[in-house]
């Protein structure tokens, strides 16, 4: 078993020095951001902390509404990704016929290809149908790239379910969408964990295509607002790392509250 | 047809009887179908929403590969090839795919390195190794976008790398990292690596941590040192999780975009461009959407073959 020896002790100075090194650039972050006025240079602690650049941030940097508009995008994704993934896997990992494996890799072949490829052509079709600048158009996107991850994941799952309760129920004479929705999917609740953490992490963060699809058109989410910002805001390096702390704090509470599950999902999530 | 006719057939097959219905999960692999009626109608959403998104768009940008499109207006010639002669004639599009290849080897080779010691380093019995796990993985949840500001600031010349380093006296390293052709690459790799070393790190924990400990008692006893253990018994046992980081980081790299246009975007000169970068401003800067989606297909052939890889590598791992 492991013990606590002299060699763990010297381990442990050393981690924390590297841990140390490795948190420094996020006390510059908020050293900088707690610094009124425009000198950045010195990285001795902030005299008299001061919120300003927060407010200047906030107020001018349009954070409000695109905060909102990621909470509404990242939420209405994940849910339609969970509910359209979940079901699309119920019948590539139950039914064995040719034609279920071929849908099955059909699938999986999106995870061979980067989103660049199809949302440069996809803008196109997008502009015809006057989607850009909607945030509806990003859900839609959302779900459609998302898709081959997520049901590769639960595919994995449901293939290592036992059938028991399914034709427990279904000889109960529960009709198969009961079946699936009041038993199966309620079993899979712990891949659907992950589907949510993984997905939900990747849609906040996601820069390029709001930058493709939101640009010039007034709506933003946060990486956008934030980009835009910097622009306007050169060098003002106060005001910008307050909106990069205000823009990242909906996802490190999310992150700290769930630790255990998001390491774990995304430790295990791709293994399947 | 309904979705009983297609569930049926295989409970009557023959030959599948001989499988006892309460036998072991394992033996049930081929039996999958019997119990259930999994209705074939709930693929239709997904099968529907993919297809629109992502695989249509995909065959139409290879379409406009071989045209000299603009992504305006609404004539355009067929011009063969000639857009993937250009990629591999095209300087600058040589350059990116030079720097493309760089930024994935380098990412892969330095933060899989730096992610196992960190998960050697946190498997241990040490006091803070839970505290140290959620601190080294937290820059992975960070939007990408936030950690490139962050250290754009730092390696600027009045940044904050340069303030430290002349605080120690190293004013002779202090220099415009970002600005100079031959470090704002390896600078890029290194924030890269800051932000997603924690998760090398935890894929490798669970990797450890799925190592029986009395494998590692028995091999104490036989008095083997501590690299000795290492490099006998945790290293090939640590093939699974080392085939997974290795791949997400090279296709991560081989992807990379949004640190890039924040920090350089793609300069000084060329010296930073990768694929996604220029692909993004040939179809939305210069309009030649042609060739643009030429570049996507050279990436995306990239990417398929570096998950192919992936693919084949875990399969055999899982064979032995």
């Amino acid at each position: 078993m492991k013990r606590y020896t002299l060699k763990t002790g010297v381990l442990e100075v050393v981690m924390i020095l590297v841990a140390l090194l490795f948190a420094a650039p996020v006390y510059v972050l908020l050293n900088t951001a707690l610094k009124a006025g425009g000198v950045t240079t010195s990285l001795a602690p902030v005299a008299n902390p001061s919120f300003d650049n927060f407010v200047t941030a906030w107020v001018s940097g349009g954070l409000g509404p695109a905060m909102i508009n990621n909470i509404v995008i990242t939420v209405v994704s994940v849910f339609l990704i969970v509910v359209i993934s979940a079901s699309a896997a119920y019948p590539l990992a139950r039914i064995t016929r040719t034609w279920s494996k071929l849908a099955f890799a059909f699938f999986l072949g999106g995870l061979l290809i980067p989103g660049l490829l199809a949302l440069i052509p996809l803008y196109t079709t997008f502009r015809d149908l006057q989607l850009i600048g909607s945030i509806w158009g990003l859900v839609i996107i959302y779900v459609g790239s998302q898709m081959p991850f997520s049901i590769f994941l639960y595919v994995q799952f449901l293939r290592s379910l036992p059938l028991d309760f399914e034709e427990a129920a279904t000889l109960d004479g529960g009709s198969p969408f009961r079946v699936f929705w009041q038993v199966v999917f309620p079993l899979m609740r712990p891949i659907t964990g992950t589907v949510v953490i993984l997905n939900t992490i990747t849609v906040w963060n996601d820069f390029f295509t709001p930058l493709l699809y939101l640009s010039g058109s007034g709506t933003n989410t946060i990486p956008i607002a934030i980009y835009s910002f910097t622009g306007q805001y050169v060098n003002q390096w106060g005001t910008i790392f307050a909106a990069l702390i205000i823009g990242v704090i909906p996802l490190l509470i999310f992150y700290f509250l769930l630790q255990r599950s998001i390491i774990k999902g995304f430790a295990g999530g791709l293994k399947g | 047809m309904t979705q009983r006719e297609l569930a049926e057939p295989r409970t009557a097959a023959p030959g599948r009887s001989t499988t006892p219905r309460s036998g072991p999960a394992r033996t049930r692999k081929r039996r999958v179908g019997a119990g259930t009626r999994a209705p074939w109608w709930f693929l239709l959403p997904a099968l529907a929403i993919f297809t629109l998104i992502v695989v249509i768009p995909s065959w139409r940008g290879a379409f406009y590969s071989l045209t000299d499109w603009d992504g305006l207006s609404p004539q355009f010639n067929f011009v063969g090839l000639d857009n993937f002669f250009k990629v591999f004639r095209d300087s600058a599009a040589g350059a990116s795919i030079m720097n493309t290849a760089f930024y994935a080897v380098g990412i892969m080779v330095v933060q899989n390195f730096i992610g196992l010691l960190l998960a050697l380093g946190v498997n241990s019995a040490i006091r803070s190794r839970n505290w140290l796990r959620v601190l080294f993985f937290a820059p992975a949840v960070v939007t990408p976008l936030v950690v490139a500001n962050l250290w754009q600031y730092i390696l600027s010349p009045q940044g904050a790398l340069n303030t430290a380093l002349r605080a120690v006296g190293l004013d002779f390293l202090a220099q415009d990292w970002l600005g100079n052709a031959q470090l704002a690459l390896p600078a890029i790799i290194s924030v890269v690596v800051w932000q997603f070393a924690g998760y090398s790190m935890v894929i490798f924990l669970a990797g450890l941590q799925s190592i029986p400990e009395d494998i590692y008692e028995a091999s104490s006893l036989d008095g083997a040192g501590s690299f000795k253990t290492f490099w006998n018994i945790t290293r090939p046992l640590l093939a699974p999780s080392m085939t997974i980081n290795l791949m997400l980081s090279l296709i991560g790299g081989l992807k990379l975009f949004d640190q890039v246009l924040i920090m350089t975007q793609g300069g000084p000169g060329s010296a930073t461009e990768s694929l996604s970068t220029i692909a993004y401003k040939d179809a939305f800067q210069f309009q030649l959407f042609g060739y643009s989606t030429a570049l996507t297909l050279v990436l995306t052939a990239f990417v398929a073959v570096a998950s192919l890889i992936q693919f084949t590598l875990l399969r055999r791992g899982e064979d032995k």
